[in-house]
């Protein structure tokens, strides 16, 4: 007697409090703001970079960002890989330079938060992340010495306009000092280059308003169920967090061995170290920050076996056009990947920190669909890419 | 039955972790026992989550005070004060970080440190960060003329 009456009741309310917009409770709206685009927050200032916020060498360092004569054999440029119609990446499991690399391109928008650059955080800051590539023999190919002179020959004026005279390149400390400036005039630019608002973003602006939802913000019953599945019984927010998606940490999720890299690929063990050496890390010589202002860098994990095979959670905004999946585009649609964290194989190398998540295939298709409001096109300096 | 040995042996385990030390317990625990981690449920007394714990063994006092509301992803700083049992402030302690998130199995995602006494066993532990919402333990170990002991911090954020 019990059961029939209670029956209705439950159904009554949960239909009422979905149509009055009242289905969230006060902690998942917290969740919920959390995630939004909303909730980022100015840009964290770049205090390792001098020129990072100045507009003369993010313009130097956009024209740097296209300039396919920064390599060893005229053809490539950081646009090759990071293409802006493709919300700048490619769409290759690995990315294609001069050579061939061991990894998939990243997205840029929004780096500018992260403390960690690449997969395996092997970079501190953007401007040494983009002195990375420049000087890999399977990407850009070339040297700095080459550039310092490309430097000199086409870009005096620029170069002078940010950092002062151009120093005498016949020394080598001098030449490195100002392919350091290359990666700083190359990261004001990239700074510009920013997350923008999506469906999901407004939906919860709405929700959070208690407004009734439009078309541009709103979001179907399935959507809206795998953004329940998001924040809760799948478990993806544990990493998965913030306005960006991301908790900017390295975790072992099981990714298996691509098929397309014969080398081993030990991920955040390798780049943990790597960082602390790196001669452009936020406690070089040539970085602008003072050592207490290098915090990331200074108290980071730097052994142990949680970092074995462990990779960078990348942002979650955009992700439905960001296929192939994965550091080396191992998996190839979103589909795979969902069905990768559900089934939480073991790790190749390591040990993987999921569980299994046991969901059915229609909870995995409405977390799917709610990853896809997360679409939006990367704004540069604030401006919408035609 | 089965729920109960492993429960049990979860137990045993956390009383173990003061005497192998804090490091060496993890990777114990990660290795061996990563059945635990389902069961291990947060404690649910309000005073595990006081910011003044006691430690293991009734050694030490210690108290600390973020340098700014916690949130989660951002690195911040704590202010450790520490006595002993009796209340005299402890300031020569060799004190080390660690913790985790015990249901998870993972460790802090940076490796905090001691970088400055403030006297009146007042510490400066820099680099503390916690990266996702949840469960957490901070385990300070404190080295001091009256021992070795552990106090176990935990977190819910």
């Amino acid at each position: 007697m019990f059961a029939a009456v209670a029956i209705p009741v439950v159904v009554c309310s949960a239909w009422i409090g979905g149509s009055l917009g009242g289905k969230w409770s006060p902690e998942e709206k917290k969740v919920l703001e959390s995630l939004s685009l909303a909730s980022l927050g100015p840009l964290p200032a770049d205090p390792s970079n001098r020129v990072a916020d100045d507009p003369t060498a993010a313009a130097f360092g956009r024209r740097l960002f296209f300039d396919t004569r920064l390599s060893s054999n005229g053809k490539v440029a950081c646009a090759t890989c990071h293409m802006p119609q493709l919300a700048f990446v490619d769409s290759t499991p690995l990315a294609h330079g001069v050579g061939t690399t061991a990894r998939r391109t990243m997205p840029i928008a929004g780096t500018a938060y992260s403390p960690w650059m690449f997969w395996d955080g092997r970079k501190d800051s953007q401007w040494s992340q983009a002195l990375g590539p420049l000087e890999s023999g399977v990407e850009h190919g070339g040297n700095r010495a080459q550039y310092a002179r490309i430097i000199a020959t086409h870009y005096l004026k620029e170069y002078q306009s940010s950092f002062g005279k151009l120093p005498d390149l016949s020394d080598r400390d001098n030449v490195t000092r100002v392919f350091a400036n290359m990666g700083k005039a190359i990261a004001a630019f990239e700074r510009t280059i920013m997350l923008d608002t999506t469906r999901f973003d407004r939906y919860v602006a709405a929700e959070l308003a208690g407004r009734t939802h439009t078309a541009a913000d709103s979001l179907s019953p399935d959507e809206e169920q795998g953004l329940r599945l998001f924040i809760g019984k799948a478990n993806c927010v544990t990493c998965h967090n913030g306005a960006r998606l991301t908790d900017d940490h390295f975790h072992n999720t099981g990714v298996p061995v691509s098929t397309l890299v014969a080398s081993v690929d030990s991920g955040r063990s390798v780049g943990a170290r790597q960082v602390t050496k790196d001669e452009f890390n936020c406690l070089s010589k040539y970085s602008d920050a003072k050592p207490d202002q290098c915090g990331e860098l200074r108290f980071a994990v730097t052994e142990g076996p949680e970092l074995l095979r462990a990779y960078k959670t990348p942002s979650l905004r955009g992700v439905a056009e960001r296929a192939p999946y994965m550091h080396a585009g191992q998996l190839r649609s979103l589909r795979e990947v969902l069905s990768h964290y559900d089934r939480a194989a073991p790790a190749p190398m390591g040990k993987s920190e999921l569980k299994r998540l046991r969901l059915t295939s229609r909870e995995l298709q409405q977390i799917e669909a709610y990853l896809r409001t997360l679409s939006a096109p990367p704004t540069v300096e604030g401006e919408r890419l035609p | 039955m089965k729920r109960t040995a492993i429960l049990l042996l979860c137990s045993s385990l956390r009383r173990f972790a003061p005497s192998v030390g804090v490091p060496r317990f993890w990777i114990f625990a990660a290795l061996t026992l990563s059945g635990c981690m389902m069961f291990m449920k947060p404690p649910s007394a309000p005073k595990a989550y006081e910011h003044t714990q006691v430690s293991a063994a009734n050694t030490y006092l210690a108290t600390f005070t973020p340098a700014e509301s916690i949130k989660v992803g951002r690195l911040h700083k704590w202010n450790v004060r520490v006595t002993t049992a009796d209340g005299t402030p402890v300031d020569s302690a060799k004190i080390t970080i660690d913790g985790g998130m015990p249901q998870h199995g993972h460790g802090l995602p940076t490796k905090p440190l001691v970088t400055a006494h403030l006297g009146d066993g007042t510490h400066v532990v820099d680099g503390m960060k916690f990266n996702m919402g949840g469960w957490w333990v901070v385990k300070l170990t404190i080295d001091g003329a009256k021992g070795s002991d552990v106090v176990t911090f935990n977190l819910k954020l």
